[in-house]
């Protein structure tokens, strides 16, 4: 089935069978591999990216051919112009990852999560990235980047 | 790990899914959130050989009040009821239910009409649904028909819907000024399937006597349960420590759970009546009734 | 020296230097396994046996050839004919069939390959696959492999199930002292089976190039030399023409040490069709075929006399490890270090024991971010050391601080054959307790037991041992465990770091930087660290077992040593004075007794190329295998409080509180976030999670609905704090510090449980505590149907 989707502000067509899923599309078709796979059940968070710009979905948990029509952002498109996300930029002042493999699902959830929560407390991030796993940091720092990044001044003139 | 081939539709119209479910009829699957279809497909217990997108239906996708109900379409997703102030101030026991579905990320793409067709013994909206007695609009190319919740969910992953048919909405009664409701959920961790739940929903009369009841049970038996005898126990009754107990009995009595990972029979039972009981404490709390904790 | 006070500012050494692998993870540009896609690329998919033990009686390929995009179905028989059968464990003691011969020993036994242009063709034939099975009756209980009633390894040459005994220490005099002893208790510990589970599940590309001859895999892999040695054992290519590439890795915990058979049959499909084959495994995959952890049946008995002072302790271990005995450790020591079992007390005499099976359950056990078994022998002392406590009706932290070996006793030779480096047990503990404000919270508690809530605390001292290890007695597959580092500064003085450790999420690509930066005097921003490419990196053991820093950190500490040694020689040739003149002050050069006369490393690094001393050879580069002299044993006290609903049986844990040792401190906040990490791996395993086999042998737990990993709401908030006793034979007196938040937290979580429920006479409980065994305690109910 042929698709169009823009990726990044990029548009592109391929065409794909109705089985792959949007995880695999990203990551082999279009060749985006920050999106990462980690579990069979849609629990451990590491495929999420972002639907038409602030809708976290779990990308292993649905098909290319639902993405047609539509706008995903993945982690490879949060660094404007050389200049990192705040929330990039919170996940390493605040030593929020360690082997990196959840970082760009972590990441992408948060994005959504402080466009819906902007001010949040820390049982509401906890709360937040509850559709996450991470199996290196223990949360505790991934809380504090998000803390940070909620401050940072263009979130907060976003919000 | 990978599912098996089938062929995708859009429907743009409510009519044109209708016209490729009559086409395919049991071969088809409706899909919208998918986030129960997609892992069982994913793990090959599911195999449609075609499923038909009702997402692009913007028909579909409303959260309005109507009529005495709240009514929810078969596309609106799970985090619109969470957002919602409308079901914030007025709905607390979908509200309740709206912030343990699932997680937070599969929440922005499930939708609640989709729990309820997948009739998961251990899912939460049927639990609410049955205590809140919401009604769905099933429709085919033969016309519209309303079924009760206590029709609509038949058994574990069965419901009443035909071939050819598909539900556009369910509805839930709104509240009087005297009612109120609550939902609980004993869960391992986030995401995780209950391991046991209640939902309990309370009208009171003028004079404090409840005038009607509804109290359901997930996750204890093949599907979400509705405990009359409770809910014949507390219509007519006054609040109290000891009615609260008495219907929570009704609770462990009526639960039919299986051992599994979460917990074995007894414990499970037991599990009810303490849902229940604290359902019903926090509902009553709710109708400003004091004097029970 | 034990200091609770920062050290004096130093250059490198200490600074929460923010991690430079950072940059490219945060842009999800890490490159990880399953991102490498090599031209004409093949996919593996592997076919599981649904029997725990069953002979196979036909395997027919037809279906599966016949899906369009397959290239070929591998079976066991196949690889048998091309001696390609078994693999070698690593600790000597068995083989392990790469895919079923003739029978299944578990489920999920990789029983066939297929080999596809896609993974979804590879999914689709491996369904095909046709498997004639006839199950026999399953063992699932290791006392009931003891009996030998049914014998599991028809291919060994004894028939029995008993895998090896094991023991260490005085059997007789303990037995003498625990029988005479005032008081004594027995207990039963199970540490129960459990799982790495890292993010990244394993996988490799293997990639057989007709041309050149060379064999290149890539390998989710913490032990790439290791890895490339066993390849050439295995297959007979020799180690020249095998290139082992461990990428960026999505963590480890010991999960990527074994070799599995993915790897195997993905590299025999590679050579067979001449393309790149990769196998990336599922995450059900992972969980039931992969390296499991644990699984030790544990009699511990101590012996007291009534005032308290311990006498003797006794451990009897049962352990299961499934099918085949991959258990991945040095080969003198297959129950691990399970001998620091008499953690931090003084124990006059003791004795301990293993006794290993075999059973229908995937074979292992790895050491799980444990240092071989220590998790096992921690929790074991450390449970039995409460249950003491409770029968002599004494304070449990005070009954562990009258016990503690003392300060005065460091080197300290434990009764079970170590020797433990330093620690002062007093003073972290100490900390602790004021930090937590123990006397504070046992009011509280007495309080609340009037009212007949239930709140409990739990309190850890443990003892640990990391670092594997000293040559002499600490080998894999036969190469001793040393560590290795190369390191070459550049003419601008910047320079490459090479390590044989392989990091996973470790932190290594800033902390060795750290090291070298402070022996050096230069910039660590401006020392490339490199580790698992085996044609570049020296030969090491890899990471796994908090050994890096102990024995890789000691090796590059000694390279950069020699570096500055010759760099010495460069400064003296450019102050023109004679090398005793010359001294290493404040990062630079000086010559002694002109003040203001020095030259920097930076300056020294160009003149190795333009201006070379006379008798040396030009340029500035240095390599060091370091032998270390011994292990490294760090300690800490961890507190945890908790607070129980007698109703639902859930347990909430209020505080927890981690105060480490693990001597010097490269990077503290890299420190903090292993510490964070571990203790979340060891809430998981004290509540929720197991990987459980019913007695027909079907494993309960594969996949995340049933294997459960906390999320950030259920963790708890992790307060932390440190003492600083250095390791007096490390070069730069580091411990190491990955595991041991896995390895004291457990029991602080169980002991505090148990605490909350002494008043309903409970003294132990197996974990994990779910809340139905909580909930069964307060209730008094039969145990679960």
């Amino acid at each position: 089935m042929k698709i169009n989707v823009t990726v990044n502000g990029t548009a592109y067509e391929r065409d794909v069978e109705p089985r792959m899923l949007l995880a695999y599309f990203l990551r082999e078709s279009l060749g985006l591999t920050g999106t990462h796979v980690g579990c069979d059940t849609s629990h451990c968070g590491c495929c999420v990216v972002l639907l038409d710009g602030d809708r976290a979905v779990k990308s292993c948990n649905m098909f290319a051919v639902q993405a047609d029509g539509h706008a995903i952002t993945t982690v490879e498109g949060l660094e404007q112009a050389g200049k990192l996300h705040p929330l990039q930029q919170a996940f390493w002042d605040q030593h929020g990852l360690q082997c990196g493999y959840c970082t760009p699902g972590m990441l992408m959830t948060c994005v959504a999560f402080l466009k819906h929560n902007p001010k949040p407390s820390e049982a509401e991030i906890r709360e937040g990235i509850a559709g996450n796993l991470c199996r290196c940091t223990g949360y505790q720092n991934i809380v504090k980047a998000v803390q940070q990044a909620a401050t940072a001044d263009e979130m907060v003139a976003a919000s | 790990m990978f599912p098996a081939q089938f062929d995708y539709q859009r429907a743009r119209s409510i009519d044109e899914a209708l016209s490729a479910l009559a086409s395919r009829g049991g071969d088809a699957r409706v899909l919208a959130g998918g986030q129960s279809l997609i892992p069982a497909m994913r793990l090959r217990l599911a195999r449609p050989a075609v499923l038909i997108d009702i997402t692009p239906i913007d028909e579909l996708s409303f959260l309005r009040e109507n009529n005495g109900f709240l009514c929810v379409g078969a596309a609106t997703r799970d985090f619109a009821l969470e957002v919602s102030p409308l079901v914030a101030s007025r709905y607390p026991m979908i509200a309740d239910t709206s912030v343990l579905v699932a997680d937070p990320v599969v929440r922005q793409t499930g939708t609640l009409v989709g729990s309820l067709c997948h009739n998961d013994p251990a899912g939460d909206w049927p639990v609410t649904s049955l205590a809140a007695r919401a009604q769905l609009v099933l429709r085919s190319k033969s016309g519209d028909r309303t079924v009760s919740i206590d029709d609509f969910l038949v058994d574990s992953y069965t419901t009443a819907v035909k071939d050819g048919e598909m539900v556009t909405e369910v509805r839930f009664p709104t509240p009087d000024d005297r009612t109120r409701g609550s939902f609980y959920k004993l869960e391992r961790k986030v995401g995780d399937f209950a391991t046991a739940s209640a939902a309990t929903r309370i009208t009171l009369k003028p004079d404090g006597t409840i005038a009607a009841a509804g109290v359901a049970i997930g996750a204890l038996g093949p599907k979400a349960l509705r405990v009359s005898a409770a809910e014949k126990l507390l219509a007519g009754a006054k609040p109290s420590k000891d009615l609260v107990a008495a219907a929570a009995r009704e609770a462990e009595k009526i639960a039919d759970p299986g051992a599994d990972n979460r917990g074995s029979v007894a414990y499970k039972k037991a599990m009810a009546g303490v849902l229940v009981a604290r359902a019903l404490r926090t509902t009553f709390e709710r109708l400003g009734v004091k004097g029970l904790e | 020296m034990t200091s609770t006070q920062k050290l004096p500012e130093r250059h490198s050494i200490g600074q929460a230097m923010k991690r430079k692998e950072d940059p490219r993870f945060i842009r999800g540009k890490g490159r990880y396994l399953d991102d490498i896609v090599l031209p004409h690329m093949l996919y593996l998919a592997l076919v599981h046996s649904p029997y725990p033990h069953a002979r196979i009686k036909k395997i027919n390929k037809d279906a599966a050839m016949a899906v369009p995009g397959v290239k070929a179905v591998i079976t066991g028989e196949d690889l048998v004919a091309a001696k390609l059968g078994w693999l070698p464990t690593f600790h000597g003691f068995d083989n392990q069939m790469v895919l079923a011969i003739g029978k299944a020993l578990y489920q999920y036994q990789e029983v066939a390959g297929v080999v596809a242009t896609s993974r979804e063709a590879a999914a689709d034939g491996a369904e095909l696959v046709e498997v004639e099975y006839e199950p026999l009756d399953p063992v699932v209980d290791p006392y009931q492999a003891k009996l030998d009633k049914i014998i599991l390894r028809d291919d060994r040459e004894a028939k029995t199930n008993h895998i090896y005994h094991w023991e260490v220490g005085e059997r007789e005099k303990t037995d003498a002292a625990i029988a005479k002893s005032d008081v004594s208790i027995k207990q039963r510990i199970l540490s129960p089976r459990c799982h790495p589970a890292p993010l990244e599940p394993c996988g490799c590309v293997s990639d057989m190039n007709g041309a050149t001859g060379r064999l290149t895999v890539y390998m989710t892999s913490q032990a790439p030399h290791v890895h490339r040695t066993a390849f050439s054992l295995v297959t007979g290519i020799p180690e020249d023409k095998i290139h082992v590439i461990s990428p960026d890795v999505g963590g480890g915990f010991g999960n990527k040490v074994p070799v599995y058979p993915g790897y195997v049959v993905a590299t025999v499909a590679s050579v067979i069709l001449g393309v790149p084959v990769k196998w990336v495994e599922s995450r059900t995959e992972n969980l039931t075929t992969t390296g499991f952890a644990r699984d030790y049946h544990m009699d511990v008995e101590i012996g007291a006399t009534k005032a308290g002072k311990v006498t003797a302790l006794k451990v009897t271990t049962t352990a299961d490890h499934g099918a085949f005995d991959a258990a991945a450790d040095p080969r003198k020591y297959p129950a691990g270090m399970f001998g620091i079992v008499t953690g931090s007390y003084d124990f006059p005499t003791a004795f301990a024991e293993v006794d290993a099976y075999f059973t229908n359950k995937a074979p292992g056990g790895i050491a799980y971010r444990c240092s071989f078994r220590v998790t096992e022998a921690s929790y074991a002392i450390e449970r039995a050391m409460d249950i003491l406590a409770q029968k002599l009706g004494v304070d449990p932290v005070q009954l562990r601080r009258q016990n503690f070996v003392k300060k005065e006793q460091f080197p300290y030779p434990s009764p079970l054959g170590f020797v433990y480096d330093s620690g002062d047990y007093e003073a972290t503990t100490k900390k602790a307790l004021d930090m937590i404000g123990y006397d504070a919270l046992r009011k509280e508690q007495a309080e609340k037991r009037k009212r007949g809530e239930l709140m409990g605390i739990g309190v850890s001292t443990f003892t640990e041992i990391v670092g594997a290890g000293p040559g002499k007695h600490f080998d894999i597959l036969g190469i001793k465990m040393f560590d290795s580092a190369e390191i070459r500064i550049h003419p601008t003085g910047s320079g490459i770091v090479r390590a044989g450790t392989r990091h996973q999420g470790q932190g290594h690509e800033t902390t060795w930087a750290q090291i070298v930066a402070e022996e050096l005097g230069l910039d660590p921003q401006e020392l490339l660290v490199e580790e698992g490419d085996t044609d570049t990196a020296p030969y090491g053991l890899g990471t796994y077992a908090s050994r890096s820093t102990p024995v890789a950190g000691g090796a590059l500490a000694l390279a950069a040593r020699k570096i500055r040694d010759k760099a010495r020689k460069i400064a003296a040739h450019l102050m023109e004075a004679s090398e005793d003149d010359v001294e290493w002050k404040d990062y630079k050069f000086s010559l002694k007794g002109v003040p203001g006369k020095s030259v920097t490393m930076k300056e020294v690094a160009f003149a190795a190329y333009t201006n070379p001393a006379p008798d040396t050879e030009p340029g500035l580069e240095a390599t060091y295998y370091y032998d270390p002299p011994n292990l490294t044993f760090p300690n800490g006290t961890y507190v945890a409080v908790v607070d129980v609903d007698a109703d639902t049986g859930v347990v909430k844990v209020r505080r927890f509180l981690a105060v480490d040792d693990c001597g010097v401190v490269i990077n503290p906040m890299i420190v903090e976030g292993q510490i964070h990490g571990g203790l979340a791996e060891g809430f998981a395993i004290a509540f929720m999670q197991e990987i459980k086999y019913d007695e027909g042998g079907n494993n309960l737990n594969t996949d995340f609905t049933e294997y459960l990993i906390p999320t950030a709401q259920e963790t708890p908030h992790w307060e932390t704090g440190s003492t600083v006793t250095p390791s007096p034979h490390h070069p730069i007196g580091a411990k190491g510090v990955g595991e041991s938040p896995n390895v004291g937290s457990p029991q602080a979580f169980v002991n505090a449980v148990i605490d909350a429920l002494s008043p309903y006479g409970v003294t132990h409980i197996d974990m994990p505590l779910t809340r139905e065994k909580v909930w069964n305690a307060i209730h008094g109910a039969a145990p679960k149907a």
